[in-house]
């Protein structure tokens, strides 16, 4: 029977296969940690008196609390410090390789399985993050769980599930300049809703598709999550064995032909049925901003702010004037006349190597804004080495932005980096949700071209606005 | 985790739709190692506002929240569980629920009930006429009462099982350890391994 990419990788995971009111037990090929949902899963281990099965495919790093700056200091909040601590001796205890602060591999959880080359076509992947979805541009059927599962996998390196949905989005066409996949992905998410992909695997599909990098395609499924999927995937081509290619976890000699030769049946057969099918056009795509407190509030740059009494249904209605109020701004302004106060590189969605490079082109020989900050957070310590040889710092800390180490930083403000109340950002991270950013914050999505010359201009800004 | 058989608390009007785990629970008060102790997190920004209805009496001491469509979407934190769970919350009503959550709360035996949203705007109405007013959630017989309002609710088999009978997960798939040694024989030897050395 024809198969789509998602149900050829579950398959190929099935422990044992559900039988009355039991769903399929899936094998995990790859489980990552963090510190902020697993302390309670490794207490639950211990209380059970169980170990965890697997430590060879489990990876622990510290990303979400890490300040970045002064990274060589002791975490000053004592809070943070005891949970990343916590984590420490957790990996001790248990045997699981992990990449502290100040590490070469430490970084966000989500940049650094790629960039070891753990994240394969055709695997499992896990986080009790729900960015999880990040590492299906490889062809890896990839989610995010909570702590309970994390404790699961620690166990047993399974799940019991249910099979997911298909929905198949078909990007044809072609970019225009400028326009990027965090554009295409927060039209993605616009069109179909935060509850759009619910219960569904999104393949991403298209010309459009093919021709983006590792690195952008990334960047799309990252976001599957803020579309309420589960998960959202790339069918694996020579795009994604150039990029994997030597990389350290990557396998070599014998073992790479084997797997590549096993990685080119990873395509949705001609004549498989996804449950849901929706097209895009991606000629039709211009620079993508969100005006209200979910990521589904989107538009283009080129339009004005929303009437909420311009909407038919009610709960949509409702939501948009609650976020209108949130945000402090007036329907029918212009998007590009938004004042920001602060502008965030950086994220699981958009901190590698490309997202620096493409910033950085547009600040080349150019200012900040004055009374605008400007903070630049490599997603690893490889992607912040990687732009310093490159010279992107210099362009950074010349423009006038802050040239940090690597972590989750302002997408979730469990560090330092956070917004005051009322401060406005514009920022290359996944939510805009009230107070994500820091109490009281107001924050506009926006993919790295839009941040940077967002930065210059004061106002929300696509490079083509500035002189 | 304590079998759920069925459940009659005072019954919460939550007037949102895409209420996220944000909201739920702030980013803040994830730094924390412990299990218990959330509850003064939950949502901690709305709770600042003292026209917020768990401000108000008696909704105060509700233990059935009624909530807009896609409750919980966004963060996989399962503190938002904690959290509503370690307020006195048993049951949430809703029309969507993100799917994450959804996974957490059965594992965590919170009650996530998924109603049609007529009957969760006449729910709404009900409660908000009749502060105080008790909810009957009935999970043998998937449905919901208050007054004289009767309204099924969906949830998936396995988790009404386990919620039911009150099971570990983790012990009901160690039952087939076998099978997972067996999958694990099995796998490709070029499947990547965290722990091998990296090459310098």
């Amino acid at each position: 029977m024809a198969k789509t990419l998602a149900e050829k990788v579950w398959d190929q995971h099935v422990v044992r296969p559900g039988s009355g009111a039991e769903p399929d037990l899936l094998y995990i090929d790859l489980h990552l940690v963090h510190e902020v949902t697993s302390p309670q899963a490794f207490d639950g281990l211990r209380l059970a008196h169980r170990g965890v099965r697997r430590p060879d495919l489990t990876l622990a790093t510290e990303d979400h609390n890490v300040p970045t700056i002064g990274i060589e200091l002791p975490i000053a909040d004592p809070v943070s410090r005891t949970q990343v601590e916590t984590l420490r001796k957790n990996c001790a205890e248990f045997g699981v390789r992990l990449y502290r602060m100040g590490d070469d591999e430490q970084g966000i959880v989500h940049i650094i399985g790629p960039q070891l080359g753990l994240t394969q076509p055709g695997t499992t992947v896990v986080c009790g993050d729900s960015h999880t979805s990040t590492h299906g541009a490889f062809g890896a059927l990839a989610f995010g769980i909570g702590t309970s599962e994390v404790e699961h996998v620690l166990a047993t390196q399974t799940l019991p599930l249910r099979p997911f949905k298909t929905m198949a989005i078909n990007v044809d066409g072609e970019l225009g300049p400028g326009v990027t996949a965090k554009d295409v992905i927060l039209a993605v998410i616009a069109k179909i809703g935060t509850n759009g992909g619910q219960g569904h695997v999104l393949e991403y599909r298209g010309a459009a598709i093919e021709k983006l990098s590792m690195e952008a395609r990334m960047t799309v499924c990252n976001m599957s999550i803020e579309a309420g999927a589960r998960a959202g995937m790339i069918a694996p081509d020579e795009t994604t064995f150039a990029y994997l290619k030597g990389r350290p976890h990557a396998p070599a000699g014998d073992a790479w032909d084997e797997a590549v030769a096993a990685w080119r049946e990873l395509r949705t057969d001609d004549g498989a049925r996804f449950d849901t099918v929706v097209d895009i056009d991606a000629s039709e795509l211009t620079p993508f901003v969100t005006w209200g407190t979910n990521p589904g509030q989107g538009l283009p740059l080129s339009e004005r702010v929303p009437d909420p009494d311009q909407i038919a249904d009610e709960n949509e209605r409702h939501s948009a004037q609650k976020a209108l109020a949130y945000m402090d701004l007036t329907p029918g302004t212009p998007l590009r006349d938004i004042h920001v106060d602060t502008v965030f590189l950086g994220s699981c969605t958009n901190g590698r190597i490309e997202d620096l490079r493409a910033a950085a082109e547009v600040l080349r020989g150019r200012k900040v804004a004055d009374g605008v900050r400007m903070l630049v957070v490599p997603g690893s310590m490889r992607v912040r080495a990687a732009a310093e040889s490159e010279g992107l710092d210099a362009v950074f800390i010349d423009a006038g932005a802050e040239w940090r180490s690597a972590g989750c930083s302002m997408c979730l403000g469990m560090n330092p980096d956070q917004l005051a109340p009322g401060e406005r950002s514009a920022s290359t991270s996944n939510r805009n949700f009230e107070g994500r950013q820091g109490k009281g914050g107001r924050t506009h999505l926006v993919s790295p071209l839009v941040a940077a010359a967002t930065a210059v201009r004061g106002t929300l800004s696509a490079p083509t606005d500035l002189s | 985790m304590q079998p759920f058989t069925t459940h009659t608390g005072v019954g919460v009007p939550l007037r949102r739709s895409n209420v996220d785990t944000d909201q739920i629970i702030p980013a803040v008060y994830l730094k924390r190692v412990s299990r218990t102790g959330f509850e003064d997190g939950l949502f901690a920004a709305w709770r600042a506002d003292e026209h917020f209805v768990l401000n108000m009496a008696p909704y105060r001491a509700g233990s059935v929240l009624v909530a807009g469509p896609d409750f919980a979407t966004g963060s996989s934190r399962e503190h938002a569980v904690w959290a509503l769970s370690d307020y006195g919350f048993r049951v949430v009503i809703s029309a969507r629920f993100a799917d994450i959550f959804r996974g957490n709360a059965g594992k965590q035996g919170l009650l996530a009930a998924e109603c049609a949203q007529s009957d969760v705007e006449l729910l709404w109405k009900l409660l908000e006429n009749e502060p105080g007013t008790e909810v009957t959630v009935d999970l043998e017989a998937k449905t919901v009462r208050a007054k004289d309002f009767t309204a099924p609710f969906q949830i998936d088999d396995y988790t009404r099982w386990r919620l039911l009978e009150g099971l570990d997960d983790i012990a009901l798939t160690l039952r087939h350890s076998d099978a997972i040694g067996t999958f694990e024989g099995g796998r490709p030897s070029w499947k990547p391994t965290t722990t091998s050395t990296l090459p310098s």
